[in-house]
């Protein structure tokens, strides 16, 4: 158990110093690869256009959270799936 | 660390394909090789492909007050070798440049040797050296993967910084700049990635120790030292 406390005390810490900046600061939690975009712009002077673009993008943030969504919760079957039968096969002898 | 689609220009899209597509085909062919010798070890390369869809899907926000995403990669790195994660690695991030306009087809070859290539690499790099220093099974396991993956946002920092080079400043000012949006942001997240890797190793080496000996991971003697100290 002794590991689990401790994977546990360190998400709680980041956790509680999130909780802490989001109320202290209007910091806005946007994602540092669309902040890299914004240092693209101003390091070329607004002159980089992108030579590609997206094949499809979702159309809305909701979409976008869904397939996000869906990505993690094939993830975690997968890893759940197999844990729980390795598991069950370990006890069962 | 995704670069999004569009935002490497010639010659840097081409030239990180061309160091990434050798590697990915190296594990190709290895992960060809280890599936026919073993055909047990696939649920536990399941196990590890889905770390990596999962972290990597999973957007924390940190310190900066910006978000960013763990890589998941140490888990494959330390069990299968980085070149089989540059595998892994790639199709989680074909799903995404496919499915989340997250990354994209021209600077794949980009996000994979960052995620799939270097950080992969550090982790195993750091896991076989600790081991070989007899420090404690999960500290090596929470130093490599924590390691691995800031790595490869200090890759993908140097990555944009090649490609736009500061005026003044050249690719060290730009580097500067890119260093902070990314590895900073990242120290939180890799911390995080990296006391969870070392979690799922407690309950791998529970359930199936055998393939960890297997995989020349863990010595025998080294394992049941490890389950001792659990029990």
């Amino acid at each position: 158990m002794r590991l689990e406390i401790i994977v546990v005390a360190i998400i709680l810490i980041f956790a509680g110093l999130f909780l802490y900046i989001s109320e202290s600061t209007d910091a806005e939690f946007g994602g540092s690869d669309g902040e890299a975009e914004g240092v693209i712009e101003e390091l070329t002077g607004g002159t980089y256009e992108p030579i590609a673009d997206p094949l499809w993008e979702p159309p809305s943030g909701e979409i976008e959270s869904l397939l996000f969504g869906l990505q993690i919760a094939l993830g975690a079957i997968i890893i759940g799936y197999f844990f729980g039968y390795y598991i069950g096969r370990n006890q069962s002898g | 660390m995704h670069i999004m689609e569009g935002f490497l220009p010639g010659p840097w899209w081409q030239i990180w394909f061309a160091v990434a597509i050798p590697v990915i085909v190296y594990g190709i062919y290895k992960l060809n090789r280890l599936v026919k010798e073993n055909r047990e070890i696939l649920p536990l390369l399941a196990v590890a492909g889905a770390f990596i869809f999962v972290l990597s899907a999973l957007k924390l926000p940190s310190v900066t007050g910006s978000c960013s995403h763990p890589t998941g990669t140490g888990l494959a790195a330390i069990l299968f070798g980085p070149a089989i994660t540059a595998v892994l690695g790639t199709i989680v991030l074909l799903y995404q440049a496919l499915f989340l306009a997250h990354g994209g087809l021209t600077t794949l070859g980009a996000n994979v040797f960052s995620m799939g290539i270097v950080g992969p690499v550090v982790a195993y790099t750091i896991y076989k050296v600790g081991m070989k220093m007899n420090l404690n099974f999960y500290l090596v396991v929470f130093l490599a993967a924590t390691l691995g993956d800031w790595a490869t946002y200090v890759v993908t920092s140097l990555e944009l910084a090649l490609a736009f080079p500061a005026d003044p400043g050249g690719v060290m000012g730009s580097f500067k700049v890119f260093a902070t949006i990314f590895a900073v942001t990242q120290v939180p997240l890799a911390i995080i990635e990296g006391a969870i890797t070392a979690l799922i190793f407690k309950y791998i080496i529970q359930v199936r120790s055998d393939m960890l000996a297997r995989l020349n991971v863990l010595s025998d003697a080294a394992i049941s030292k490890i389950k001792g100290a659990i029990s």
